[in-house]
């Protein structure tokens, strides 16, 4: 018998050999490959688009804007990718930006300092977070039904503290964090990439990140291997709070008020974000690159259909065409 | 039936359960020995199920005493049972389909590497810790990387037992380990059953198999209509007197 079929059965076994990668052809033509990179290939074909299309669209200043109006997204879709990785949806999380900024700009208000302001902003969104989570295990309710009442509540609650009036925040720390820059990318870019840094390592290199994945994946087995699944779904809720005050404290910056408004795109940018970034909806299937690569697809398609010229009323339409199409690709999905 | 001997990895003594007025067994003696397999046979309903979530802390019992590894009534929940030493193989909630084969061997406890007050997973440690169980006991999977759902129902029992044993276990219990499995898959995890055997891990087995259980265990425990009905060595017992104990001909 020759070498080599001797040799065959062994490649199978587990330890001693490496993973053998498949020929890049292989990859090109595996529908699974185009849903994990799906973030990914639509960024650089948008870029390539709106390239030829528009020069201007691929100029410095034009891409050091979007990255800025891009950080925002960013920072929600990453806490939206904690809840979804559970298999659970936020649906306060606009709601919790909005009443994070109102907190801020009323407590900055009051004269208690900007410092203080920004801490309690994320810790209320944080609290909003932790509610969402508690209420969904101790109550037993699906993840949908509650955090749309809470997305009611809370604006309620937003509109009930500020009276419907905006407050205008007029902090210099604030103005600094929104135009100001280090190297080549301003201060809110900076802290969406520490964002996704974080989170990359939370997800990835520690226990909670593993048992987060189990939970989303069978939350029965999980706990019945000792994993207590309702503490890593609060867990994984109060962490979109405090995404959502993260964006608050940003937003504020951006717009130098606290506006009683809910901004509905944001939320559901972000849920775009994270089903373009390749998580699965149903859970246990996360990363943190995918989404934050999404919401990045999306603000360059605005920007560059900005630059284009094309109505401001065709945009919500090329970002639902996009993610429905995402969730298509999505279905090849290994 | 024999007082527990000083060899008994774990061994009960009048130990009842009831759910209401359902009674599920009563006044039941048993014990299984260090570096044996020890199984439990009985027709369905003779609370050989319920003896065993007693003896594995998901049922606490209303009397009777169960001494594990010296130590007398020694855990109240599943949790404090698998900190004593006793893993179980689960018939379906076994493995995260999501996760992969190094990450589920691993699961809930995973070797981390501390700097300064954060613990990080040593994920390299664990794929060369995963390794060589899987090579120890001779299981073969494509690789470690792999998620566990693309993987075949005897490949992931195999896991989920190699989990258990992994874990340094003192006892290891397998509910019906091979009730979902196809022919070839089933022989495939007798022959890990027969490995573990031979590297003395003591094991309860649960089965509706007789054959099987001739052909794995040392020791056979006979449950009938809530009541430890017989006890007898495998190799000194036939399936026709199996048959006979279970369903009360003897």
């Amino acid at each position: 018998m020759s070498n080599s079929t001797e040799n065959a059965p062994a490649a199978h076994s587990a330890g001693a050999m490496e993973e053998s990668r498949p020929s890049l052809s292989a990859l090109l033509l595996d529908p699974s490959f185009w849903a994990d990179w799906a973030s990914v290939v639509g960024l650089v074909g948008l870029v390539i688009i709106f390239g030829i299309a528009q020069p201007v669209f691929l100029s410095v200043a034009n891409l050091q804007a979007l990255l800025l109006a891009s950080a925002i997204l960013v920072v929600l879709s990453i806490g939206q990718t904690f809840v979804v990785a559970t298999s659970g949806i936020d649906l306060s999380m606009a709601a919790a930006v909005m009443l994070g900024a109102i907190i801020l700009g009323l407590v900055n208000a009051a004269g208690y300092g900007i410092f203080l302001a920004c801490v309690l902003a994320l810790l209320a969104t944080s609290a909003i977070g932790f509610l969402n989570g508690f209420i969904i295990t101790v109550g037993k309710i699906p993840d949908f039904v509650v955090t749309l009442g809470t997305l009611s509540a809370v604006t309620g609650l937003g509109l009930i503290l500020s009276g419907g009036e905006p407050t205008m925040v007029g902090s210099t720390f604030l103005l600094k964090l929104a135009s100001g820059s280090f190297g080549p990318f301003g201060y809110p870019v900076w802290v969406a990439i520490a964002a996704v840094i974080v989170a990359h390592i939370v997800l990835y290199h520690t226990r909670f990140g593993v048992h987060l994945l189990a939970t989303g994946g069978q939350a029965e087995s999980a706990g019945a291997l000792g994993i207590r699944t309702g503490r890593v779904k609060i867990a994984a809720y109060t962490i979109s709070g405090l995404c959502a005050g993260i964006a608050a404290i940003l937003l504020v910056a951006r717009i130098g008020s606290a506006e009683p408004l809910i901004n509905t795109s944001l939320l559901l940018n972000s849920v775009a974000a994270v089903v373009l970034g390749g998580v699965s909806l149903f859970g246990g299937r996360a990363s943190i690159l995918g989404p934050a690569i999404g919401a990045l697809m999306l603000t360059a398609l605005v920007n560059g259909l900005t630059l284009l010229s094309v109505s401001a009323f065709y945009q919500p339409l090329a970002v639902g065409a996009i993610v429905v199409l995402a969730a298509l690709i999505m279905r090849y999905q290994k | 039936m024999s007082a527990p001997s000083s060899d008994a990895i774990i061994a009960c003594q009048g130990l009842s359960k009831h759910f209401g007025g359902v009674r599920a067994f009563t006044d039941v003696a048993f014990q299984a020995r260090r570096g044996e397999v020890t199984a439990v046979i009985g027709d369905n309903g003779a609370g050989k199920s319920t003896l065993i979530r007693c003896l594995v802390g998901v049922h606490v019992p209303d009397a009777g005493s169960i001494v594990f590894d010296g130590r007398e009534h020694p855990f109240s929940n599943p949790d404090g049972a698998r900190k004593a030493g006793i893993e179980t193989v689960h018939q379906n909630l076994a493995l995260i389909d999501e996760l992969t084969v190094a990450q589920n061997l691993f699961l809930n406890r995973e070797i981390v590497r501390r700097i300064g007050p954060f613990a990080f997973l040593d994920r390299k440690a664990m794929k060369r810790e995963a390794r060589s169980m899987l090579s120890r006991l001779s299981i073969n999977v494509p690789s470690i990387n792999q998620r566990v759902r693309r993987l075949s129902g005897g490949q992931r029992q195999a896991i989920s037992i190699c989990r258990a044993v992994g874990s340094g276990a003192k006892l290891v219990v397998m509910d019906e380990p091979t009730a979902a499995l196809g022919v070839q898959e089933t022989a495939n995890v007798e022959a890990l059953i027969r490995r573990l055997r031979e590297q003395s891990v003591s094991v309860i087995l649960v089965s509706h198999n007789f054959d099987q259980v001739r052909r794995l265990s040392d020791q056979i425990w006979v449950m009938r209509a809530g009541k430890m009905a017989a006890t007898v060595r495998s190799a000194e017992t036939s399936g026709n007197e199996l048959v006979a104990l279970v369903t009360g001909a003897a």
